[in-house]
């Protein structure tokens, strides 16, 4: 066990966990932001998605040691009400069914708008395809990044 | 309006009572952390009035409804409380929704399976509803002592048109709550619906944008430890001997043991099925923790079964698919003197492997048994079961047990199968501690409850004008036959034959979104292409001719569809697709299903663009009968279409000596966006009938317009799924 000073949605947090606890427990279990999803555990399905740095990163493989001071910020922070343009376009083309994935695909579409505003579809593929959606929500994923673009 | 009784399930409605001093009584407290955003704040009520036990009514007006059923992703908790505040007659923007605990005492079959919660909680949702309103309006007509009958309502509000007078809901609830229930009560004509029919937002859509807790595995408690268990690595086989000290001795590490969740003597349900009752527990204080020591643990496994593989299967299946049973499961006219005089025979084999359920969320569950009682929550498509069985295995009586379903990260059937409640329950009984139960991925994955893998053989008679005379199907499938014998074709050929087969195996299977029809729509759909294009006639067409012979001159009896129903939906999509038009560098398939009382016709477009094939679009039509949330029923068609697509070319869960030879999404491949169709268009059949299943019916014909499409755009015809694997076009 070892201590950590974190920078998590602006919030400077300490916890005390293994330093090889992965970014993902240590929001679940140690500082009780659970929106970060477990779905695979080996960097392929998306759902751990967060932002370290403002850059999409997964969280199932990264330990904490590697975090440091780093701004971290997750789904509970991306914005304060709820009302960044992805979450709204989410809404607008009601996106989710069984909405476990959502978290992670809505980090990694915010990722993307970041870098490149006006994504084509080949750009929108190429970024969301390490996100899974098991319940097979993309078509309403590549609209709802549209929107957000536009809007 | 339609008079009805209100016999059904009257114990819900004997229960009204008001319910004093603003007691919420329902909600879990781990849920009061969830901080509503601005305009989702509705000004809650001083106090709440219990109408009935699917609603109660704040005096200001706000009006809470319970969704019974379980949450799956198929968007109920959306659309069975839009059925209750239809007849409640209530504006949709003040109505909040709960998610009910298991009631059996209020509700009936809270279940999520068969995509039969809306049809066969049709009508008891709508009695709830218009229940209370009458109720209100008894109350309104007794304070203003006029008629109840002259009473109107109308979003919330009884107005008396003679005397001008008018009350809010939540003026009148407080003495509603006192009315008796009424014996009868009027329901709205489908003409009058005003949210039913209207497209309606998924009630945890902002929660699930702003990473709220909602789903089982993000339960966290006062004193809570993380579960993790270890299953053998292989159908066939069990613990013999553990070696746990070194995950004894790691950090957080709280203890290690051997469980059976299922002990020999104890009554079982149906959804007790499992490969692995016996498991090694570790429990932890943090889940990391857990998974570490886990894999700490030094573990002797001993063979006690065959060791099956996936050739083996295959084998076996060709085995069957070439003998004819005992008994055929339904035969009409001579099959044999048809095949034997027809001018031409066609046949083929279709196949397809093993599935997993992959749901997002892996498999979890809380439980807190203490020596008086016992709490559970998580997700569970079958609540009702799993508490029966944990009365079982724990020896605490029902009512002692109480159920808590959260929203499910997908279920796709694998949640019918809950061992993982009462494996949750058995360890905290043990370790007398309140545990949340996490299944890694892996766990998940090789855990078994898998689609079976199906072989088929279709036959078909054309006679020398080319009619089809005669049609035989043979399946075979992992603990049973993939056939439905009263469906299409039959009664739509005048010489049918169904046969069926089964495989024994130590590999457990389970339903899996759509069951049989998942693999059937596809090699069904797939041959009567064939069939079409050997007969030289337009696969719609030929489709049709057969439809008008069932519907003019059916053969045979009981025949499980309405071919009028199924001939509509591909008539509409044959039009709306503008079937039959030239489209250069696109393949066009098509196919037409039945499943779960529900219609589905669907067109796929495949274009190759000089790489490997992907589907540029799909239209669908669908007949559910009344939809209830088109915007939500056209998301689960879009959901079904992908699925179908997605494990159809490339998922498959494969075997050597018994052991899964995927475990994770590196080797289970998933479709992911980029192979997704880049657009679906849905139409559905306006309708008053009763709705019927949207969860499903999408799903299995897309599989064999997918074929006909590939076909089409590739020249080749696909028999074996998944399509892409070990194909250099496809993949
Ligand atoms: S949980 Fe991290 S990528 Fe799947
Ligand atoms: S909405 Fe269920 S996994 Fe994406």
């Amino acid at each position: 066990m070892a201590t950590f000073n974190l920078n998590i949605n602006g919030k400077k947090q300490q916890v005390d966990v293994d330093a090889d606890t992965p970014l993902l427990w240590v929001l679940r279990d140690h500082v009780n932001l659970v929106g970060t999803k477990y779905g695979c555990g080996i960097n392929q399905c998306g759902a751990c998605t967060v932002h370290l740095n403002g850059v999409a990163m997964r969280s199932c493989m990264l330990p904490i040691s590697q975090v440091g001071e780093q701004a971290v910020t997750t789904i509970e922070g991306l914005s304060e009400n709820g009302d960044h343009p992805v979450q709204k376009a989410w809404i607008e083309h009601d996106v989710a069914q069984c909405g476990y994935c959502q978290a992670g695909q809505i980090m990694n579409a915010a990722a993307l708008l970041k870098n490149s505003p006006n994504p084509s579809d080949e750009e929108i593929e190429g970024a969301m395809a390490g996100n899974i959606c098991r319940c097979g929500t993309y078509v309403r994923i590549k609209a709802a990044i549209k929107t957000a673009a536009a809007g | 309006m339609t008079l009805v009784k209100t016999t059904y399930n009257r114990r819900s409605f004997l229960k009204s009572t008001a319910l004093a001093g603003g007691g919420m009584v329902l909600g879990f407290s781990w849920l009061a952390s969830c901080k509503p955003s601005a305009e989702e704040v509705l000004a809650m009520p001083k106090e709440w009035f219990d109408i009935n036990g699917f609603l109660k009514i704040g005096e200001n007006g706000v009006v809470t409804i319970m969704s019974p059923n379980p949450e799956i992703g198929q968007n109920v908790k959306t659309a069975m409380p839009m059925i209750v505040a239809e007849e409640l007659d209530v504006d949709w923007k003040k109505v909040i929704v709960e998610q009910a605990p298991l009631n059996t005492d209020i509700f009936t079959r809270q279940l999520a399976g068969g995509s039969q919660s809306i049809r066969q909680g049709w009508q008891g949702l709508r009695m709830a509803g218009a229940t209370a309103r009458r109720m209100l309006m008894e109350a309104a007509a007794k304070q203003w002592g006029v008629p109840v009958e002259e009473l109107t309502t109308e979003a919330g509000v009884i107005s008396h048109k003679n005397s001008g007078k008018t009350a809010g809901y939540g003026e009148v609830a407080s003495a509603a709550a006192g009315i008796p229930v009424p014996e009868e009560v009027e329901l709205k004509d489908v003409k009058d619906f005003r949210i039913i029919g209207t497209p309606r937002k998924n009630v945890d859509g902002k929660k699930l944008y702003t990473g709220q807790p909602l789903f089982g595995l993000d339960i966290q408690r006062e004193g809570m430890l993380i579960a993790m268990i270890e299953h053998p690595p292989a159908f066939g086989m069990k613990v013999k001997s553990v070696d746990d000290s070194a995950a004894r001795a790691m950090s957080g590490v709280k203890d290690v043991f051997t469980i059976n969740s299922l002990p020999e003597g104890i009554e079982k349900q149906w959804s007790d099925t499992n490969a692995f009752p016996e498991l090694v527990v570790v429990v932890a204080e943090s889940t990391w923790q857990a998974m570490k020591a886990k894999k700490a643990l030094r573990i002797e496994w001993e063979r006690t079964g065959d060791a099956e593989s996936t050739a083996g299967h295959a084998a076996k299946l060709d085995e069957l698919i070439a003998k004819a049973p005992a008994e055929p499961a339904r035969k009409d006219g001579d099959p044999e003197a048809a095949f034997k005089n027809a001018a031409k025979v066609i046949e083929r084999t279709y196949s397809a492997p093993f599935l997993a359920h992959n749901t997002m969320e892996p498999m979890n569950f809380f439980a807190h048994v203490t020596d008086e009682k016992a709490e559970l929550v998580g997700p569970i498509q079958t609540p009702e079961f799993l508490e029966k069985t944990i009365s079982a295995v724990t020896g605490l009586p029902l009512e002692k047990i109480h159920i808590d379903m959260t929203r499910m990260g997908g279920g796709f059937g694998r949640r019918l199968y809950g061992h993982f409640g009462v494996e949750a329950a058995v360890i905290s009984q043990k370790v007398k501690a309140p545990v949340k139960l996490v299944y890694t991925r892996d766990d998940d994955m090789t855990q078994g409850t898998y689609r079976p893998g199906y072989k088929v053989l279709y036959r078909a008679a054309l006679d020398e004008n080319n009619n089809l005379i005669a049609f035989h199907v043979r399946g075979a499938g992992t603990h049973g036959s993939p056939i439905f014998a009263n469906r299409f074709p039959a009664g739509a050929v005048d010489n049918y034959l169904a046969e069926e087969h089964s495989l024994d195996s130590n590999i457990s299977t389970g339903a899996w979104r759509a069951p049989r029809s998942n693999f059937i729509a596809g090699a069904e759909q797939a041959f009567l292409d064939e069939v079409a294009e050997a007969a030289g006639k337009d696969p719609i067409d030929f489709r049709l001719e057969l439809f008008d012979r069932a519907i003019k001159n059916p053969v045979g009896k009981d025949n499980d569809y309405d071919a009028e129903r199924y001939a509509g939906v591909l008539k509409l999509v044959k039009e709306k697709a503008g079937w039959g038009k030239d489209m250069p560098g696109v393949g066009r398939g098509v196919s037409a299903y039945f499943c779960h009382n529900s219609y589905v016709a669907q067109v796929v477009d495949v274009a190759t663009d000089g790489g490997s094939p992907r589907v540029k679009k799909v239209w669908c039509a669908v007949d559910c009968g009344i939809v209830v949330n088109p915007e939500g029923a056209i998301n689960q068609i879009e959901g079904g279409i992908v699925d179908g697509i997605g494990h159809a070319m490339y998922s498959a869960m494969t075997f050597k000596e018994g052991k899964p030879e995927q475990s994770n999404f590196d080797k289970y491949r998933l479709i992911r966006i980029n192979e997704a169709p880049a657009e679906i268009e849905t139409h559905f059949v306006e309708s008053d009938i009763d709705p019927t299943g949207l969860g499903e019916p999408s799903l299995p014909p897309v599989i064999g317009a997918l074929a006909n499409a590939l076909y089409k755009a590739t020249g080749k015809r696909v028999y074996d799924q998944p399509f892409a694997m070990g194909s250099a076009v496809l993949g």
